[in-house]
């Protein structure tokens, strides 16, 4: 077995800044593309059809357009597995659509395009108030499961100062979150109940990678007392690195053969789970290493610095 | 060490074989040209609309009317007739009456070819007319998912007459009735009429004493009860052996047809059923690529203790399957939806951590130069915490989504009631893996390794991730 004797700690500064240089690059990424919040949170429709056959972008667009007279813009993809054109049909604003009009539509359509069929695949269309309230709902879920998550933290740790341990796993996991958001924003992708899930997952995985690691610096701080705090930190970051990397690489691969399976098949809602997960995956095993147990020894350091000054 | 005797792992290994075996395929009995299931295999998994295709639509009150509770209860029964009337059996429905609506979802009608979902939903949110009609003479009769008949399409002079319409009614509720001294107590549905109302039921049940005066929701009959005597107070009663909830059910379907307002659809999603079923069979090919190449790496890579491991898994993963298809008569069978396999996919990641920690300890032990009993030993011990509190941590991150986002809505003063949505499926195939996790991953796996090792075979400690000395 081979052994690492990597020095996490002296380095920290080193991870910080990456982690801090990433973050603002997508903070500055956020300003400049916006937030682009799904229908089922902004409110809004989108229609979604199969075509046996290609049709012109604009003039659907058009057509669109002169029926509902209503701003709309049109996307045109095509499957890789099945080799069906689809046209989505998107609704600029914020307002819903009536049934009435999505009937006026394909109705339109058809008579348009004589040799073409369209067949609605998949559509939507949300009130704007209702998913602002799904989306107020999210946030204090996510609240009050964090302050759960730190007393149980605090609790478990108490022998190695509880707090530090839970305030340092819940930095990291913030830390994870942010840059899964950023990752959708890059991507241009919606906030929607993916991001949701996707955030959840990797809530889940990165504490559990961050209480692996805080578990072996409990042990070992029982073990090996006399070596102080810095080097029971870089012990337990090398003796758990082994695992990290095992599961962090397993999780990985499921989610990437997971991804081209998706996207062979052209499923947009699972690539769209699939690829930020991986991202997060490799955050939450570099943030539960390098962020969350130096961060701990730090703020452990600054405490006995007090006391010895008291 | 306390030895595990050697037939554990045999036992433990053909429970977990037979587990996954069933919970996989079902076991099914042929009785005739009946098919019995005695366990319901992955086949019976309900899929959710998201996979099966399917349409979700939210109704309102038109007008941005404030709808009382029971208002929205009368709405969401009306709908539940109108749909079991189009039949369409599986059904979910959902009243949010502090957001002042109503939600339903039901699937793609599997034998119906050209299903028009916008006509499904328009015809579901038609304002509903309730009727009163002479005689109880009808066309179809049809069956409904609790093989109660359904009387469908009046005909005959019951199709020309309209005596009374659902306006006329001021209110029904369901009541307690007894008939007279030393009768029978009774569930009765009590009918209160408007002043117009009254005049037309006291001229109706007049001329049609002694006869049946039939009452219809739109095309459906729900009632046909007898006149027993001319009513001029607008008070009227309509016996029969009801139940409470057969009384109560009435009640809200009159005075729903009553019902002043008109429902409209302010929310609808649909999804087709072939892009659902591609992803699902995309997602069954994905997690057998997956499966096979996690039990490929965890047995080269951890030998003895990986063989183990993917056996767990098989189990945990088993278990997941059984928690949702209703293999264990005491769990409710679990509508699935994507969230719901990402769920499961996390709680598997969390599996596989689980084994790879236990075996990494032992390996290191191992490294340290213990005797293979004692590294085992000390190896579970030692990963025993590390496991538990990784564990706990998702069961509070999975309890407060099922709390949250589930019907047992725990915000719901702050948010209102909400429905069974994709959130609430994560969380519960997450909570189930890792209940099953606690079972396998912890339990099953350390009496199979232990039990293992006392093979003679099986004791060089490379078979364990060590160097054999």
């Amino acid at each position: 077995m081979k052994n690492f004797n990597i020095d996490f700690f002296g380095k920290k500064k080193t991870f910080f800044t990456i982690s801090l240089v990433l973050i603002a690059v997508g903070l500055i990424c956020n300003i400049f593309f916006g937030t682009k919040l799904d229908v089922q949170f902004a409110g809004g429709a989108f229609i979604k059809y199969s075509v046996d056959g290609e049709v012109q972008q604009e003039e659907v667009e058009a057509i669109v357009e002169e029926t509902l007279g209503r701003e709309c813009s049109v996307a045109t993809n095509t499957i890789i597995g099945t080799g069906e054109d689809q046209v989505t049909v998107t609704f600029a604003g914020n307002e819903s659509i009536t049934l009435e009009n999505q009937e006026a539509i394909a109705e339109v359509l058809s008579a348009k395009f004589a040799d073409r069929t369209f067949k609605v695949v998949e559509s939507s269309s949300v009130d704007a108030s209702m998913g602002a309230k799904f989306f107020q709902k999210c946030i204090v879920c996510f609240i009050i499961t964090v302050i759960f998550l730190l007393i149980y933290i605090t609790l478990r740790f108490k022998k190695i100062g509880g707090l530090a341990a839970g305030v340092t796993a819940i930095v990291a996991l913030v830390h994870d979150v942010l840059i899964v958001y950023f990752v959708f924003i890059i991507c241009r992708m919606n906030i929607n109940d993916i991001f949701i899930a996707v955030i959840l997952t990797i809530i889940g995985y990165s504490l559990n990678d961050t209480i692996v690691i805080f578990d072996r610096i409990r042990e070992n701080e029982r073990l090996h007392k006399k070596d102080g705090l810095e080097a029971i930190i870089n012990m337990s970051l090398n003796q758990t690195m082994t695992r990290s990397i095992i599961t962090s690489a397993t999780t990985f691969a499921v989610l990437l053969v997971v991804y081209i399976v998706a996207l062979v098949y052209g499923l947009t809602t699972v690539t769209s789970f699939a690829l930020p997960m991986m991202v997060g995956v490799v955050a939450g095993c570099y943030s539960s290493l390098v962020i969350a147990a130096p961060l701990f020894g730090m703020w452990q350091l600054k405490q006995a610095e007090k006391k010895a000054n008291a | 060490m306390k030895r595990v005797k050697k037939p554990v792992f045999f036992i433990v290994a053909v429970l977990i074989l037979a587990l996954t075996f069933t919970a996989i395929f079902g076991v099914y009995g042929q009785n005739g040209d009946n098919k019995t299931t005695y366990i319901k295999g992955a086949s019976d998994i309900r899929w959710g609309i998201d996979i099966r295709g399917g349409v979700e639509a939210t109704f309102s009150p038109a007008d941005g009317r404030e709808a009382t509770e029971n208002e929205l209860e009368s709405a969401k029964s009306i709908i539940e007739y109108r749909m079991v009337a189009q039949n369409i059996t599986d059904y979910e429905i959902y009243t949010d009456s502090g957001n002042n609506r109503i939600i339903v979802r039901f699937p793609w009608a599997s034998d119906e070819e050209d299903f028009d979902p916008e006509k499904a939903i328009n015809e579901i949110s038609e304002t509903a007319l309730l009727t009163f009609r002479p005689g109880m003479e009808y066309e179809t009769t049809t069956y409904g998912a609790d093989g109660e008949a359904v009387y469908k399409t009046p005909k005959g002079e019951t199709a020309e007459t309209v005596l009374i319409e659902g306006t006329d009614v001021k209110s029904a509720t369901a009541q307690l009735y007894q008939q007279g001294e030393g009768e029978e107590l009774s569930y009765v549905v009590a009918l209160e009429f408007s002043d117009e109302g009254t005049k037309k039921f006291a001229d109706a049940t007049e001329k049609y004493i002694g006869q049946i005066i039939s009452i219809w929701m739109d095309d459906v009959m729900i009632s046909f009860p007898n006149v027993n005597s001319a009513i001029t107070d607008g008070n009227a009663i309509i016996t029969g052996s009801f139940t409470a909830k057969e009384a109560a059910d009435l009640a809200a379907k009159i005075q729903g047809g009553a019902l002043p307002f008109a429902l409209t659809t302010s929310n609808f999603s649909t999804i087709n059923p072939t892009l659902g079923l591609a992803s699902l069979d995309a997602m069954v090919l994905a997690g057998i690529i997956a499966f096979c190449i996690i039990a490929v790496f965890m047995i080269i890579w951890f030998r003895l203790p990986g063989f183990v491991a993917v056996l767990c898994l098989a189990g945990q993963m088993a278990l997941s399957f059984a928690a949702v298809s209703g293999y264990f008569s005491f769990v409710n069978s679990f509508t699935m939806t994507l969230p719901g396999i990402a769920g499961m996919i996390l709680s598997i990641g969390i599996g596989v951590d689980c084994n790879v920690i236990t075996a990494s300890r032992i390996k290191e032990e191992l490294a340290t130069g213990k005797t293979l009993d004692g590294a085992i030993q000390k190896g579970c011990a030692n990963s025993f915490w590390a496991i538990f509190d990784g564990n706990v941590t998702i069961i509070i991150v999975a309890v407060m989504l099922i709390g949250v986002f589930g019907p047992s809505n725990i915000l719901s003063k702050i948010f209102g009631e909400s429905t069974t949505g994709a959130i609430y499926s994560f969380g519960y195939t997450l909570l189930v893996g890792v209940i099953g996790n606690f079972i396998m991953g912890i339990g099953a796996s350390r009496l199979m390794i232990k039990s293992l090792s006392s093979f003679k075979g099986l004791r060089k400690k490379s078979l364990y991730g060590g160097a054999d000395k």
